[in-house]
C-alpha cells in the first residue's frame, strides 16, 4: 500500500505553483522557461499518480508526449532567447522597443 | 505505514525542496543544477508509482537532455549583473498572490475529491506491456509527436542561423 492519490496530487499541485511563482517572478528569460519546465513536470507527477489510481496506462501515455511537448518547447524557446540575446545583449524580459531596434541594426 | 509510504514522503521532500532552492537562486547554473536534483527525484517517484520506463525517460530527457541544453544556453551568453532587486516588488507581490491563490483553490478541490483518500495499492506497468499499449492505441498520436519534434529541429535551425544576406545589403546602404 503506497500513499493516497490526494497526497499526489498535492504534491503535484505545490510543484506548479513553484513553478509558477519561477515564471511569474523572475526577470530572466532562461529562469521563466524553466519554470515553465517546472509546470510541466508537475503535470507529468499528477498524470502518473492518477495512472495508478485508477489502474491505466492512459496516463503514463500522456506523459510521453508530454515530455515531447517539453522538449520542443526548450527547444525553439532557447533558441528565441538566443536571438533575443543577439539583438539586445540581455535576458531581460521587458527590454523596451528601442533597444530592441537599436540592437537590431548593430 | 509501510516502507514504500516512507520512501514516498522522502523523496516528495526532496523534490520539493530542490525545487525551491532552484526557483531561487541567483546563479543559473546552480538553479540548474538543483533542478536535475529535481528530476532525478521525480524519477524515483515515476519510478516508486509503478511506471519504471517513464522513469527512465525522465532521466534521459529531462535530467539529460533538456538541462543540459540550458546549461549550453548558460555557458554561450554573458549575463551582467542587473541593476536593483532580484526580486523586484512589484513583480513579486502578483507573483506570490497568483501562486498562493492557485495552491490553496487546487488543495480545496483535490480535498474535496472524497475517493482519493484510500491509499493505493502498488502496482507496475512493465516497459513492454506499457510500449505495446501505446503503439497499440495512440500510434497516431506519437506519429505527430514525431512531426513535432522535425518542427523543433527546423524551427530551432531557422532561429538559431546568423543572419546573412539581404539583412547585409541593408547594412551597407544603411550609412
Amino acid at each position: 500500500m503506497i500513499v493516497p492519490l490526494n497526497h499526489i496530487l498535492l504534491l503535484s499541485g505545490l510543484l506548479f505553483s513553484l513553478g509558477m511563482f519561477c515564471t511569474l517572478a523572475r526577470r530572466n528569460l532562461i529562469m521563466m522557461l524553466l519554470g515553465i519546465e517546472i509546470m510541466l513536470n508537475a503535470a507529468a507527477v499528477g498524470f502518473v499518480g492518477a495512472s495508478l489510481h485508477w489502474q491505466q496506462m492512459e496516463g503514463q501515455a500522456i506523459v510521453i508526449f508530454i515530455l515531447a511537448v517539453a522538449a520542443t518547447e526548450v527547444s525553439i524557446g532557447l533558441a528565441a532567447i538566443l536571438v533575443v540575446y543577439r539583438r539586445t545583449d540581455s535576458v531581460d524580459p521587458d527590454m523596451n522597443a528601442a533597444l530592441w531596434e537599436k540592437g537590431g541594426q548593430r | 505505514m509501510s516502507i514504500l509510504t516512507l520512501l514516498f514522503y522522502a523523496i516528495a521532500l526532496l523534490i520539493v525542496a530542490a525545487t525551491a532552492m532552484a526557483v531561487t537562486r541567483r546563479n543559473l547554473v546552480h538553479a540548474v543544477l538543483y533542478l536535475v536534483l529535481s528530476f532525478f527525484g521525480t524519477a524515483m517517484l515515476f519510478y516508486l508509482l509503478g511506471a519504471p520506463f517513464l522513469a527512465a525517460l525522465e532521466i534521459i530527457i529531462y535530467a539529460g537532455a533538456i538541462m543540459v541544453l540550458f546549461l549550453f544556453l548558460i555557458m554561450m551568453i554573458r549575463l551582467k549583473k542587473l541593476p536593483g532587486m532580484f526580486f523586484p516588488v512589484g513583480q513579486l507581490l502578483p507573483a506570490i498572490l497568483i501562486s498562493a491563490g492557485f495552491l490553496v483553490v487546487s488543495s480545496v478541490m483535490i480535498g474535496r475529491n472524497s475517493s482519493g483518500w484510500a491509499p493505493m495499492p502498488a502496482a507496475q506497468a512493465s516497459p513492454m506491456a506499457f510500449g505495446v499499449y501505446l503503439f497499440q492505441t495512440h500510434w497516431l498520436a506519437v506519429e505527430i509527436a514525431s512531426m513535432l519534434l522535425l518542427v523543433a529541429l527546423v524551427g530551432a535551425y531557422i532561429l538559431g542561423r546568423r543572419v546573412r544576406g539581404p539583412s547585409a545589403d541593408t547594412r551597407k546602404e544603411a550609412p
